[in-house]
Formats: C-alpha cells, sequence, structure tokens
C-alpha cells in the first residue's frame, strides 16, 4: 500500500468516527467538536496562504468575523432566514472585502505582509467596536438560526446540536476536498511555484499578481464560511471574534498541526481547542486555571522553536520508516 | 475655533507623534537591523508603564520609578534576546510572529498575576504638575511639554548614536551584512543584544513616561503596537528618520481627526496606511 492510500483510509476513517459521535449524546463534547471542526475550516483557509502561497497573514480573523457580522446584520431581528442565501451572502462579502484588500496587501511582501494584513484587520475591529451600527463593542444577538430547507422540506435544523455538528462536519469535508482539488490543478501548482520562487515564475510568464490575489480571495472567503458557522453556534457576535488574538491562534493552529499539508491545519485546530479545553479546566487546574494563557502562551512560544513541522510533521517522521521499507521491496 | 484651541491640539498631536516615535524606532531598529518582527514590542510599552506604577507608588516619585526601571527592563530585553530572540534570526518570519505573539500571551497573564487587572493612574512629578495658562479657560499642562522634550532629546541622541559613533557605525554594518561585520572581528552577537536592549527599553521608557497621561490598564501594550506598525510601514522599514516622520503625520492626523471628525477617527490611520501603500509601497523613506 501506498502512503497516500493509507493517509485516504485514515481521513475516511477519522470522518466516519467523527459522523458516529453525536449518536453518544453527550451535548458538551458535541459542542465541543463542533467548535473544533469550524475552526478547523479556518485553519485549511489560512493554510491556503501559509503553506501554499507563501504570504503569511497575521490578519485571517477579519474575514471570520466579517461572515459573522454579515450574518447578524444581514437576518430580521426575528424573522427566520435561509442558509440558501445568507451563507453565499457572507461568504460574498468576505470574498470581496478579500479582493480589496488583497489588492493593497499583495503590493508587499514579508515582514511588511505581516503587518498590513494585521493593521487591516485592526481597522476592521476598530469599525466595528467604535461605531453603533455593529452594536459597539457589546456585539449584536442572533435570536434566530437560519434554516436549512429544500423545497419546503426542512432537511436539517441549525436548533438541533447534532443536525449542526453533521452540517459543520460535511462543510469540513467538503472544504478539504475543494482545496485538495484546488491544489491538485495547475493553479495550485503554480502557487507553490510562486511560494518557491516568484520571480521565476514571473519570468515563466505566470500572472503572480492574479494568482495571489485569487488565492487570498478564496481563502477569505472559506475563513467567511467558519465565521458564519461560528455566529451561527454562538448566537451572536461581538468585536473579539475580529481580534488579533484570533489571528494568531489560528496561524498556531496551522502551524502546530503542519503548514503545507490540508490534514495538518485539522490535526492543530483539534489539539488547539481541546488543549485550551483543558488548561482552563478549573476542576483539574483549580483557580491558576484562570491564568490558562499563561501557559498556553509558553507553549506557543515551545512549538516555534522546537517543532517547525508541526504535529504532521512529526508524524510523517514517524511514518518515513515503512515506506522505506517498501521501497527496498519494489 | 481660535487659535489657542489650535494650538493645544497642535501640541498634542506633536507630542502624541513624538511618544508614538519612541516605540516605533525601537521596532523599526529591531526590524531593521536584526530582521526579527516582534509583535511583543507593545507589551513592553505596557511593562513600562505598570513598572512606573509600581515603583513610584512604593517609592513616592515617578523620576525614581523611571531611574530604577530602565535598567530592569534593560536586563529584560537582554535576557530574552539571549534566552529566545537568538534562535529566530535565521528563520522564517513565521516563528518569529509565532513566538512573540506566545510572549504577549505570557506578559498578559504575568501582568494579571502580578499587578492585577484594574486601571491604575500615576501621579504627575510634583516639578512638572503645572499648567501655562492661553487664555482664560484654557491652558496647557507643563507636563506634556516636558514630554515632547524628552522625546527630542532621545531622538537626537538616536541619531548621534546611529550616525556618529563608532557603534553606530558597527551596527549599521551589522545591518547589511552580519557575515562580513563578523569576520572583521566585531562581536555581532553582542551588538544585537545591545540592539535589542535598546529597543525594548525605549518602548519601556515611552510607557513610563506616558503613564501619568494614558493611566495604566490591561492590553494597553496592543493599541499602541497596531499604530506603530502602521508607522513603520508608512516610514519605511528600518528607517529611524521615516519613522519620525510617519509618528508626527500619525501624531497630528488622530489628534486633529478627533477633534474634527470624531465618527471616522479611529478610520485615518488606516487610511492613510493605504494611501501610502498605493503610492509607495515600500514605504515613504525606504532604506537604500
Amino acid at each position: 500500500m501506498n502512503r497516500s492510500r493509507v493517509t485516504n483510509i485514515l481521513l475516511i476513517a477519522a470522518a466516519i468516527l467523527l459522523a458516529l459521535f453525536p449518536l453518544a449524546e453527550s451535548t458538551f463534547y458535541t459542542q465541543l467538536l463542533t467548535k473544533v471542526m469550524i475552526m478547523a475550516i479556518f485553519a485549511m483557509s489560512l493554510d491556503l496562504l501559509v503553506g501554499y502561497t507563501g504570504l503569511v497573514s497575521f490578519g485571517h480573523a477579519a474575514y471570520f468575523g466579517l461572515a459573522g457580522y454579515a450574518l447578524a446584520l444581514m437576518v430580521p431581528k426575528y424573522e427566520v432566514a435561509s442558509l440558501w442565501w445568507t451563507l453565499p451572502a457572507a461568504m460574498g462579502a468576505c470574498l470581496l472585502f478579500a479582493l480589496v484588500t488583497g489588492m493593497l496587501v499583495l503590493r508587499t511582501r514579508g515582514i511588511f505582509f505581516i503587518m498590513v494584513t494585521l493593521a487591516f484587520a485592526q481597522m476592521l475591529f476598530f469599525i466595528f467596536h467604535d461605531t453603533k451600527f455593529g452594536g459597539g463593542s457589546d456585539g449584536i444577538y442572533i435570536y434566530v438560526k437560519p434554516e436549512l430547507k429544500v423545497g419546503g422540506f426542512e432537511v436539517a435544523s441549525l436548533e438541533r446540536l447534532d443536525h449542526f455538528y453533521w452540517l459543520v462536519l460535511l462543510l469540513m469535508a467538503a472544504v478539504f476536498l475543494l482545496l485538495r482539488r484546488v491544489l491538485g490543478s495547475t493553479f495550485g501548482r503554480a502557487l507553490v511555484g510562486i511560494k518557491m520562487n516568484e520571480h521565476r515564475m514571473r519570468a515563466l510568464g505566470f500572472p503572480v499578481f492574479r494568482y495571489q490575489l485569487a488565492s487570498f480571495a478564496l481563502s477569505g472567503a472559506l475563513a467567511g464560511m467558519a465565521g458564519y458557522l461560528a455566529a451561527v453556534q454562538y448566537g451572536f457576535v461581538n468585536p473579539e471574534i475580529l481580534s488579533w488574538h484570533q489571528s494568531g491562534a489560528v496561524l498556531m493552529m496551522v502551524i502546530l498541526g503542519g503548514m503545507g499539508t490540508l490534514y495538518g491545519p485539522v490535526i492543530g485546530a483539534f489539539a488547539f481547542v481541546l488543549l485550551q479545553e483543558v488548561m482552563s479546566n478549573q476542576s483539574w487546574f483549580g483557580a491558576s486555571a484562570r491564568h490558562w494563557q499563561l501557559a498556553m502562551g509558553i507553549f506557543v512560544i515551545l512549538v516555534a522553536l522546537y517543532l517547525p513541522q508541526g504535529l504532521a510533521g512529526l508524524l510523517q517522521k514517524v511514518g518515513r520508516k515503512p515506506e522505506i521499507a517498501e521501497a527496498a521491496d519494489e | 475655533m481660535d487659535f489657542a484651541f489650535i494650538l493645544i491640539q497642535l501640541l498634542n498631536g506633536l507630542q502624541y507623534g513624538l511618544l508614538l516615535f519612541l516605540v516605533a524606532s525601537g521596532l523599526t531598529l529591531i526590524f531593521g537591523i536584526m530582521g526579527i518582527i516582534n509583535l511583543a514590542h507593545g507589551s513592553f510599552y505596557m511593562v513600562g508603564a505598570y513598572l512606573a506604577w509600581s515603583l513610584s507608588s512604593m517609592t513616592g516619585s515617578l523620576t525614581t520609578a523611571i531611574l530604577l526601571g530602565i535598567p530592569l527592563t534593560v536586563i529584560l530585553g537582554m535576557g530574552l534576546e539571549r534566552l529566545l530572540f537568538r534562535h529566530l534570526y535565521q528563520r522564517d518570519h513565521l516563528y518569529q510572529v509565532l513566538l512573540t505573539y506566545g510572549l504577549i500571551l505570557v506578559f498578559e497573564e504575568l501582568r494579571s498575576v502580578i499587578w492585577g487587572d484594574d486601571v491604575h493612574g500615576v501621579a504627575v512629578p510634583a516639578l512638572l504638575g503645572y499648567s501655562i495658562p492661553l487664555t482664560e479657560n484654557l491652558s496647557y499642562p507643563v507636563y506634556r511639554l516636558a514630554i515632547s522634550g524628552v522625546c527630542l532629546l532621545l531622538a537626537a541622541g538616536l541619531y548621534f548614536l546611529i550616525q556618529k559613533t563608532r557603534l553606530g557605525m558597527m551596527i549599521r554594518a551589522g545591518a547589511s551584512n552580519r557575515e562580513m561585520v563578523q569576520s572583521l572581528g566585531i562581536d555581532i552577537k553582542l551588538i544585537y543584544t545591545l540592539v535589542f536592549a535598546l529597543g525594548i527599553a525605549l518602548a519601556a521608557f515611552a510607557g513610563m513616561i506616558n503613564a501619568p497621561l494614558s493611566s495604566v490598564f490591561p492590553n494597553m501594550g496592543s493599541q499602541v503596537l497596531i499604530i506603530c506598525f502602521v508607522v513603520v510601514v508608512i516610514g519605511g522599514i528600518g528607517s529611524v528618520k521615516g519613522a519620525m516622520a510617519a509618528s508626527l503625520m500619525i501624531g497630528l492626523a488622530e489628534t486633529f481627526g478627533q477633534v474634527l471628525v470624531p465618527e471616522v477617527a479611529g478610520m485615518i490611520v488606516y487610511v492613510l496606511m493605504a494611501i501610502v501603500l498605493v503610492w509607495r509601497p515600500e514605504g515613504l523613506f525606504k532604506r537604500a
């Protein structure tokens, strides 16, 4: 068996296990895993930029938060809106915003790019924080969750935890497959080429700027999907979802999991959110659990110093031995 | 709007801009010379402010607090450079972002553990606690003028250090070619440690002298950090001159923005940044 088939089997097994999970009927963990999978979508969208296009964005929360706000501002206060138009509309808003900001930020590289993406995200944060139309620092409640109907028949009720869980799982799998498709295409190969050597790709005649912009916009729209789902799950939005802690956390998930692999960020999202949950657990750590960010900060520093390839890198190291044996067999 | 009012806003804007310069110059030096992106720079501003508060409430004098606080922050900077930042020079910016993001979390939580989460005020030193009357009901505090003066002095000192001294020459040489400087027998590692500590001390000092004006509160570092990023982007990376021009520009724009168009004041600096990015993607003063 070759490596990619093993990976595929593992992925399918993991998906089946995840799909069966809500049947165990643990409300708390179903909600927690839903949150994890939403973050996994968010992390995969950032990996497209960081791991494949070579653009380190430190303002990805902008698109995540914008989609949440788009949903909150679009739906009438006490009426049901359909997912069929609110989700594409929220993602479309992110796509547009990513196109506009992308035109500006893609004029810069390296450290500049990091700072400028962060600055634009902060701009959005202050717009929603300081002005009244987004509810200011209190944010907005989303009283009624969107509905999902096909021809008058309700396929899934987002008010139900298990239905929402399955929807998120389905979307996570869809995003994974979509990105894998995109990255396997000529476009995806060209992105990796640009990451490796931008000048050479330009000399070869590739429209580097347009490719990067397309990647930036797609990444923004997918981050928007995650932000939309997060807003549905929590039932409210506030400026915190746009904050740079969010951008830092998602970058952390990508690197912790292993950038440049699509399953890496998913692993990273699981590890990061679950770790956060453990460290802030009061019944285990008592009063010091209030300061869980201290432990998280030290953990982040250690990962930056000692685990540059992330958990996926570790897995690949472990998995390398059988591969060599296999090569010897052939 | 009369003359005195405009004068006050002008002085406020200049003072704010000069203070930003202290923080941003450290940031741009660390970028330009060591190639490190330091997200935790704002945390040092916060550490400075909290040191000023706790030491001045212990000793009863802000001046003593500052004199005690500066060596502490220099030691902190040198220690962190030795312990953490040294391992990042040859690494991708991504890991620098990650490590310094982790540092922010650590600093914020340590602040919460050591000093708590309350907002504190710091008293202006008695010697400077006066105001100069401008009209019958408008006056200008001497302390703000003193801050501007100190910042100008420091800026001049920084210029002299980098452009006119032997150490400054080594620093500039180290920025353009690390290996060459090292093979000429100069201890580049020591120079990096010094530059880093200098940048940290500048940020912390800014936090200390501004503590009586801004008061001391949690997360005060991140606000300053973001504005300083904008300063560095507008001024051009590694350019101290650019940092000065951009700081003054932003200080004035934000101060007058808050008076004239308060609804959109928060956005003005970002709009400025967007304009500069379109016009000159590398900043106003690109380093040669």
